[in-house]
């Protein structure tokens, strides 16, 4: 426990003291909803009803090209092949790191969300589901991203590659978060169907991703 | 002038000036708000809330203001390479960020009671949203890029490009808002403003560039100290 | 191994037959060696022999193709990776973290209670709370080394240790290799220049190679 809180830590403080952290996914977020309107015109009524989906797609994006960052750099520096000799299993360690991914990508950016809702006229009721919805879909979004970034830790440029291979797999989380943040907007109860699959996927995320993702950096070490 | 880049004569100069621009920025601010919380007529359309306009327009001038601020002494530290000129520019990025904040805030709670929403794709509001990414995309330049002369230089051509951009945009966002809906509501500092409201959006302008300076100076200061540390460091590392 | 540097067990680490295969091309085979404890191994011989592929085969950070490795006399289910250090090129320090607290991470993590004078070791603790981004390449070798003595663990596994590193900071490693070695430790080294510390075995990789 203690190990893992090292790792949480050391993760968390690197974010924050290296640039291409929290702030960077936050503009990127910034800057994907601010394309949108661009792009289909200021129409209110039509900035309204396509918010929730808008908001989830520039989240899927931000977490996915911030994920690059979990385990390149120690892949270079070194440090993830002393993470092999630690007495913690690997797959303990890259949920430690994909956690502290989540808690310095996913938490801000839900956080922030609504806020940029209100650039997309976002119903204020709506502002509730959306960060509700976001909180509990976007460990699954980390953790697959994280094992992303282990399918490709050799390969230099790989942000493309994991972009293919991640964002399919994203889908479904993309599916059940948009109906959580819209559906329950509409006055149903909060705890909906959509955002109880969208805590099954996250979970489902946390068990396997870092067994896949663990085997991965293993593959490429041997 | 090249006296005056000289590092330690500017930590003994700004220490000297900086109690005197702080005082001035506090009477302007004092005063300027007390002509624009009392003096300034209420408008017969907007009511009261017309009197957001003076946080909101100073802001909006410091945000470009600040921008030329920067890519000015970008352009310096690049052809001269003055020790000062990219500490200034790193230094007002930041402040410039508040201030463009500032005006986008502003302009929503503005265009609230206005329009009905917190944000309509105004083509002012969106120049300045675009703005602020702009100086979002520089300060994530200099955190991230570690050693602090390659921040310099890369810094300093993202901002001079970003400068170049800032009319290209402003105009294309016009264009594109045009296209979708009529004039500006933003018509407040249009030619035909009566004194009554001209006299505390300037009064206001002026506090808000005294507030710049004070915190650039302040600012500047930290990050002139903050590499003497640094300096320091390696210093007791080469012993 | 209970963190003060006594290691109670005696351990002997056997090798036999080893064979390494790196992109499809056969880098050695038939290696033999055993080191057990108290006793060191320098490994010697021309680029691209192995040298480092054997230390990192030893590490479990690679996948020997034949062979065997084994690790005798250990009683609890720790792995042989578990049970060394592994200096390697790479020197696995974070630029935005201080001195200590690259050191204290590795420490924290690595599952020992982080020894206090672990800085001392290469003479880093003056530097403490310098970020280690500002650290030359031979200090950042020395920062690297000083993992050895954060985490007490019985097998070093050094890959050219030596490189960047001043004569003070090379005297202070042979010092750091022989007080571990009498406190029951195993190392297993490779280094083209003389480290100025005595060996009790040597294996020369490619050269003689079977017909």
């Amino acid at each position: 426990m203690k190990i893992a809180w090292a790792i949480v830590r050391r993760d968390l403080v690197l974010a924050y003291r290296q640039g291409g952290g929290i702030g960077t996914a936050i503009g990127f977020f910034l800057v994907v909803v601010t394309l949108l309107p661009l792009g289909l015109g200021p129409d209110i009524a039509l900035l309204s009803r396509i918010a929730p989906g808008a908001l989830w797609i520039a989240l899927l994006l931000s977490v996915l090209l911030s994920v690059d960052r979990v385990l390149q750099p120690d892949h270079e520096d070194g440090s993830l092949e002393q993470m092999l000799l630690a007495p913690m299993p690997l797959e303990l360690t890259v949920i430690c790191k994909s956690f502290a991914h989540w808690l310095t990508t996913g938490v801000p950016l839900a956080l922030t969300a609504p806020l940029f809702g209100l650039l997309l006229n976002l119903a204020p009721e709506a502002a509730l589901p959306l960060i509700l919805s976001t909180l509990i879909g976007s460990p699954a979004l980390s953790f697959l991203g994280v094992l992303g970034a282990s399918l490709t830790l050799d390969i230099r440029r790989g942000g493309l590659l994991i972009s293919l291979l991640i964002l399919p797999l994203y889908v479904p989380v993309l599916i059940f978060g948009v109906s959580a943040s819209s559906s329950s907007g509409a006055g149903l109860t909060l705890l909906g169907p959509s955002l109880l699959i969208l805590l099954a996927l996250s979970l489902a995320a946390l068990v396997l991703c870092p067994l896949a993702a663990a085997a991965a950096i293993r593959a490429h070490y041997r | 002038m090249y006296k005056f880049a000289n590092p330690t004569l500017f930590m003994r100069y700004s220490r000297a000036v900086l109690p005197w621009t702080a005082a001035a920025c506090a009477a302007a601010l004092a005063y300027g708000l007390y002509l624009a919380l009392f003096k300034a007529p209420a408008d017969y359309q907007q009511g009261e809330t017309v009197r957001i306009m003076f946080v909101h327009v100073p802001a909006a001038w410091m945000a470009l203001g600040v921008y030329s601020v920067i890519a000015l002494a970008s352009a310096v530290a690049l052809i001269f390479r003055h020790p000062l000129a990219d500490v200034a520019a790193k230094s007002a990025g930041p402040i410039g960020a508040c201030f463009t904040f500032l005006a986008l805030v502003t302009g929503s709670l503005w265009g609230k009671p206005m329009w009905g929403a917190w944000w309509v794709w105004d083509a002012r509001l969106t120049s300045v949203l675009v703005l602020f990414l702009l100086y979002l995309g520089y300060i994530a330049v200099w955190q991230t890029v570690e050693d602090v002369h390659k921040a310099a230089r890369i810094a300093a051509i993202v901002a001079l490009v970003g400068f170049v951009n800032v009319p290209i945009i402003k105009f294309s966002v016009e264009w594109w808002n045009s296209l979708h809906q009529p004039a500006s509501v933003f018509r407040a500092d249009g030619p035909a403003i009566h004194a009554s409201i001209l006299t505390p959006l300037l009064v206001m302008g002026l506090a808000y560039g005294l507030l710049f300076l004070t915190l650039h100076l302040l600012a500047m200061r930290a990050e002139v100290l903050r590499r003497r540390v640094r300096a320091l460091h390696l210093a007791r590392l080469e012993a | 191994m209970n963190g003060d540097g006594t290691m109670a067990q005696p351990l002997r680490l056997v090798a036999e037959g080893l064979v390494c295969e790196r992109g499809g091309r056969r880098v050695f085979e038939g290696v033999d060696f055993a080191v057990a404890s108290r006793e060191s191994l320098l490994l010697t011989g021309p680029n691209g022999t192995g040298k480092t592929s054997l230390l990192r085969i030893v590490a479990s950070l690679i996948a020997p193709a034949g062979g065997s490795l084994r690790l005798d006399g250990a009683d609890d289910a720790l792995t042989i990776g578990q049970r060394c250090h592994y200096v390697g090129h790479a020197n696995a320090i974070k630029t935005a973290l201080s001195v200590e607290e690259n050191i204290a991470f590795w420490g924290a993590f690595m599952g020992a209670a982080p020894a206090g004078g672990a800085l001392d070791a290469f003479g880093l603790a003056p530097h403490a709370g310098v970020p280690a981004g500002l650290l030359s390449a031979g200090q950042r070798r020395r920062l690297a080394l000083s993992r050895l003595a954060a985490v007490a663990r019985p097998l070093w596994l050094l890959d050219e240790p030596t490189v960047g590193l001043d004569t003070a900071s090379q005297a202070a490693l042979v010092d750091l290799m022989s007080a571990h070695v009498a406190v029951g430790g195993m190392i297993i080294a490779t280094s083209h220049v003389d480290i100025g510390f005595s060996f009790n075995h040597s294996l020369k990789l490619g050269g003689e190679r079977a017909p």
